[in-house]
């Protein structure tokens, strides 16, 4: 008996360290697997603040004002993101210019404050306009090859499921505390524009 | 025999453990955008007249009630972001160490009595307070990291202030919670006295 479960106890260290020793490199990092270039689409938008948020606040800013908002938001601004990102391939190479990102954060940021109750057409052109800008802006920093257009894709997919989830998030909420928070969240975003705006032309 | 078997037992358990317990590598240089983030999360936190502050605001806030519990919370980071603006194109603004002394005494001593004043004075006086604070602390960012991501955390962290001292000053609905309330503006007052003794010193 006492055999037996030594073995059985072997058995299990010889099988714990062949899969240890026999595992694969976890390949977690984008530069060693590539990811493919919708994903480093995806990324891109995820970890660039100076998107992020202000399509954050924008998703906000559509939840407030309802569901035909959101629905509204959802659709136009990954539309117009990904045309503004396909002028910005055809486009000399261009930086991004800080100011105007501060500028979105303050505009998008002081509308959630506000609770502005936009009509839903300004609504549809405030997030195309955004998307066109910032897809722009994204297009022209990709480069010209078959996979700017891929990553792109990716890009836009991120836009669309930020917006969706944000914007569905805060359609959903009905206590008054909690629509206040979302409003104490546009203004952390437009207090952070403000900041940004002071770093650039304390940088110009 | 048994002594053997023993040992082989914990032979394979240490490998066993020794092998799960490994540490991440940590072989990537934290790059500009996390330490921005992190550093401006931080500096507000690390400084205990913003701390005393901050919390008072959110202890008035809770103190006062609707609509003064969301205007302040609101109203502050942008004014103190404006402060930080002031601070960031070069224009001066006098004695900020005082007005940071004076927020903390002024505010803790709001708490202290339940001063109720209209909305429109406890914004002005939180704002103006607000300006200096924005205009000491915005403005340092290390060289090197992101200044907008310093930026956010800044403020983020700043806004967790406020909610902590309104999360605190939920206990107004009791009696001893009232007290507990007086109590903590009363601290904070009189470390606004401290800061100010420092600052004259």
């Amino acid at each position: 008996m006492r055999r037996l479960s030594l073995s059985r106890l072997q058995t299990c260290v010889i099988v714990t360290l062949a899969g240890v020793l026999c595992s694969e490199p976890a390949e977690a990092h984008l530069n060693s697997t590539g990811m493919g270039p919708i994903y480093d689409g995806l990324m891109h938008f995820l970890m660039t603040p100076e998107d992020l948020v202000p399509a954050l606040a924008l998703a906000l800013l559509a939840g407030l004002r309802g569901a035909a908002y959101g629905r509204h938001a959802s659709f136009t601004l990954p539309v117009a993101w990904l045309v503004g990102s396909l002028f910005g391939l055809t486009a000399a190479a261009t930086t991004g210019s800080a100011v105007l990102s501060s500028l979105w954060f303050l505009l998008l940021g002081g509308l959630v404050i506000a609770d502005a109750k936009l009509p839903l057409s300004a609504m549809t052109a405030l997030a195309a306009l955004f998307g066109l800008v910032h897809g722009y802006l994204n297009g022209t920093g990709m480069g010209q090859s078959g996979f700017a257009v891929v990553a792109l894709l990716g890009l836009t997919s991120g836009v669309f499921v930020l917006i969706v989830l944000a914007a569905a998030f805060v359609v959903q909420l009905r206590a008054q505390w909690a629509r206040i928070a979302v409003r104490v969240a546009g203004s952390w975003i437009a207090a952070s524009g403000l900041l940004m705006l002071g770093w650039s032309f304390r940088g110009s | 025999m048994r002594m053997a078997r023993r040992h082989r037992w914990a032979q394979g358990m240490a490998l066993l453990v020794a092998i799960h317990w490994a540490q991440n590598a940590f072989a990537h240089v934290q790059q500009g955008g996390a330490a921005g983030f992190l550093t401006g999360f931080f500096h507000p936190i690390s400084g205990l007249d913003h701390v005393l502050a901050m919390v008072a605001v959110g202890l008035w806030g809770a103190q006062l009630g609707a609509p003064a519990i969301w205007v302040l919370p609101v109203a502050f980071p942008l004014v103190m972001a404006m402060g930080g603006m002031l601070g960031l194109i070069g224009v001066p603004v006098p004695g900020i160490e005082y007005g940071i002394a004076a927020s903390a005494i002024l505010l803790g001593a709001a708490v202290l009595f339940e001063v109720r004043a209209s909305i429109v004075v406890t914004a002005l006086l939180v704002g103006v307070f607000a300006i200096f604070h924005g205009h000491a602390h915005g403005t340092e960012l290390p060289p090197g990291q992101s200044a907008l991501l310093y930026s956010m955390g800044f403020v983020i962290a700043t806004g967790c202030l406020h909610a902590l001292g309104i999360g605190i000053g939920a206990v107004h609905r009791w009696t001893w919670g009232q007290n507990l309330l007086r109590a903590a503006g009363a601290v904070v007052a009189v470390g606004g006295v401290f800061f100010m003794w420092k600052a004259l010193a």
